[in-house]
């Protein structure tokens, strides 16, 4: 009952954190000066198209972009009626692309569920090889096992994320044969569900993962590898140590448990690393993911898709967030529901 | 007395109430702050090094233009991507001091790519100190003289050329100029507002506490990438290289002040109390002299090796921006500029050398976390 309270709390400041980045979002994305329609008003002019003008101008009225911002805003978050009565992303209407001449919705379509899937599997992948590396590096500290570990962390952390990403792609092609760029066959695009896609997505998502969960897997070894250090020792691991216990056996039971927590709790900070990772190495390696479509919309100030790209890897950061202080509370019985600070 | 028949030791000096047996530990425990924490460091061997690389490459950026043997736009249009000489001391047996061989290009037509044919039989000395191209020293006097030059008739692409002929060598030189700066103010601006808004939450507390608080949160729970480039393209595009140089340092380092804020308030949130604090608060010190005077001292050196550990992370930032297009854009060189011509396949299986400045940037990152590791160490007094 208490969880139940604590999750309900939780929600409420979550969804409270995205009215507020709704606002940043939209102010950030109205920065430039000048928008898509006004510059293609323009061109149209200067090159005498005028039925086109009359288009942009009916999609300028369409979407309010000829009121002031903050009805804009209004508008956009579906807080007020624009021109077509309430339609805005709290309606689950995500606007229009100008560039793509096509609801949002249907451009991003397919890509927000390849998104939470690279990222997934890159936070997978990250607890998958941070736990047993940290704990062993801890284990066996200043010995060549944890000096291998530390230095190849450093220079997982060191390499910028794209370069690792094209030059894995191409040793991966040459050497072990695996597929280059996009996250599946070409040819399954668009097709329904089959084994095969799932094939094909899952060997196009090894160089992805790696790459993504490289510097984050790093980061959070050195920290698992610490906090196991300052256990390793306490008076307890002594005492364990000293009644005969096998070493494995008393590694995963006291002081693992102990350095648990500040890992689980460490994805807070992991997970917004992790998605920017996602969308630089999505425009590197062509994937299907939401990372290229943000970077022609920001290019070209198509401020509908780019707003709401902007406010989808918030969400999926803020939810990350919000299950791992869930994870933690279930964990940990000394936080109490509420009281935490 | 000195010596004793029996070999023992006997201080001659007579016995005087006024020495100070205690002296030579003293000197130890007087020693200033920054001699302890030097004594420190210098037994971090690879933070020790770090340092004085940094240090180096930081002192070459204002004499760059002198070291590096081309101007950073300067085509030559007859050696495309050509790539890496070596320079060479002995040639058949005999001692010519440092040589190239000159090349010479010939298209490919078959596989569209040029070749290069090395004529190994007539070594080149290079020149020193020697005319080259103009350029300004400090970034203030012109001037034309360059460390070493390729002699007429050949080149000296140390690491190979571009696809435009522009030397690797000499643009890695002078993109450090800027790769290397850009950390430094990013982490300026970061400091100023994270000290700034973080000594603010914790010393008033309240509501002020909350509301910055709140705003931390929010800028912590977002990615950083995403919202880098939503500033950057709103950077106008008529825009100088060198206000796009600013306005992205100034906003990578907007977005990184809100780790530094959180560690300046719960450290203020617990010396608050202290009774130093409330000794100058009664005595009617204002809130910024006590914050500046009293508290700020307390944690300073905390918080310059955290800047340290911060700036790599600035250095990748201001390379990813750069290299998706949407940071500095030619003719200004950095090191992300230059990732952006190699930012394909081509480059990394045929032309491996145009995707060399990514060794600079592994090197660097790699010795500010060697270093602000080593400072960290090193500046905590209660580790010994």
């Amino acid at each position: 009952m208490m969880f139940l309270r604590y999750a309900v709390y939780r929600m409420f400041t979550m969804l409270l954190t995205l009215w507020v980045v709704s606002i940043l979002v939209f102010v950030i994305i109205n920065l430039p000066p000048g928008d898509f329609l006004s510059n293609q008003i323009a061109e149209l002019r200067a090159t005498g198209q005028a039925e086109g003008v009359a288009k942009a101008e009916f999609l300028r009225a369409e979407y309010a972009l000829d009121r002031p911002l903050w009805e804009q805003y209004m508008i956009w978050a579906g807080f007020m009626p624009g021109p077509n009565g309430f339609a805005g992303l709290l309606q689950g209407d995500f606007g229009w692309s100008f560039e793509f001449d096509r609801p949002v919705g249907e451009i991003v379509g397919d890509a927000l569920w390849l998104t939470v899937l690279v990222n997934l599997s890159a936070v997978l992948f990250v607890y998958a090889v941070a736990l047993p590396l940290g704990v062993l590096a801890a284990a066996k500290s200043e010995t060549w096992v944890d000096y291998t570990a530390g230095f190849v962390g450093y220079l997982g952390l060191a390499t910028p994320n794209f370069l690792l990403a094209l030059i894995l792609f191409y040793y991966g092609n040459k050497y072990l044969d695996l597929p280059i760029g996009g996250l599946m066959d070409p040819a399954l695009e668009g097709e329904p569900m089959s084994w095969e896609k799932v094939k094909s997505i899952l060997l196009h998502m090894i160089v992805p993962t790696f790459v993504i969960g490289t510097s984050g897997a790093a980061a959070m070894m050195q920290r698992l590898r610490a906090n196991m250090l300052d256990e390793l020792s306490k008076p307890y691991v002594e005492t364990a140590r000293a009644k005969g216990m096998a070493p494995a056996r008393m590694l995963a039971k006291y002081p693992l448990r102990m350095a648990f927590n500040p890992f689980v709790a460490d994805i807070g900070n992991l997970l917004p690393a992790m998605i920017s990772g996602s969308v630089l190495v999505s425009v590197v390696l062509g994937l299907q993911t939401i990372g290229p479509s943000l970077l022609t919309a920001l290019k070209s100030q198509d401020q509908f898709l780019a707003a709401f790209i902007l406010m989808f890897v918030a969400l999926l950061t803020l939810i990350g967030t919000m299950i791992s202080d869930m994870l933690l509370v279930l964990l940990d019985p000394r936080i109490r529901y509420g009281g935490r600070e | 007395m000195g010596i004793q028949p029996d070999s023992r030791y006997v201080d001659p000096e007579p016995w005087s109430d006024a020495t100070d047996i205690s002296a030579p530990e003293r000197s130890d425990m007087d020693a200033p702050g920054w001699l302890l924490t030097w004594r420190k460091f210098r037994r971090h061997k690879l933070a020790l090094i770090s340092g004085i690389f940094l240090l180096t490459c930081y002192l070459i950026l204002p004499i760059a233009g002198f070291i590096a043997p081309y101007t950073p736009n300067e085509r030559s249009a007859d050696y495309l991507y050509a790539p890496p000489q070596s320079i060479n001391l002995w040639h058949e047996g005999s001692f010519v001091g440092p040589y190239v061989y000159p090349i010479t290009a010939e298209a490919d037509l078959v596989n569209f790519r040029w070749t290069y044919t090395t004529d190994e039989t007539t070594p080149m000395p290079l020149e020193f100190f020697c005319e080259g191209d103009d350029y300004n020293l400090f970034g203030l006097i012109p001037s034309d003289t360059h460390l070493f030059c390729a002699p007429t008739g050949a080149t000296v692409f140390i690491w190979g050329s571009d696809r435009l002929g522009r030397d690797v060598f000499s643009r890695i030189l002078y993109g450090a100029q800027l790769s290397l700066t850009v950390g430094v103010i990013g982490i300026t601006v970061s400091f100023l507002l994270g000290i700034t808004f973080g000594a603010m939450a914790g010393y008033f507390g309240g509501k002020t506490d909350w509301i910055i608080n709140r705003v931390i949160e929010v800028l912590r729970s977002l990615p950083e990438l995403p919202l880098w480039l939503a500033l950057s393209a709103a950077v106008p595009s008529n825009w100088g290289p060198v206000a796009v140089f600013f306005i992205i340092s100034i906003i990578l380092g907007i977005l990184d002040w809100p780790g530094l804020a959180r560690a300046v308030r719960s450290k203020f949130l617990s010396l608050r109390e202290e009774e130093y604090v409330k000794a100058a608060e009664m005595m009617g010190a204002k809130p910024a002299r006590v914050i500046r005077r009293h508290l700020l001292p307390n944690f300073m050196s905390h918080l310059i090796a955290s800047a340290t550990l911060s700036i790599p992370a600035m250095i990748l930032g201001e390379t990813a921006l750069s290299f998706l297009g949407l940071g500095l854009r030619a003719p200004a060189v950095s090191w992300g500029v230059m990732l952006n011509d190699a930012q394909n396949l081509a480059s990394i299986e045929i032309y491996w050398w145009t995707a060399i400045p990514m060794l600079p940037i592994i090197v660097v990152v790699l010795a500010f976390n060697f270093l602000g590791d080593g400072l960290r160490a090193s500046l905590d007094p209660y580790k010994n």
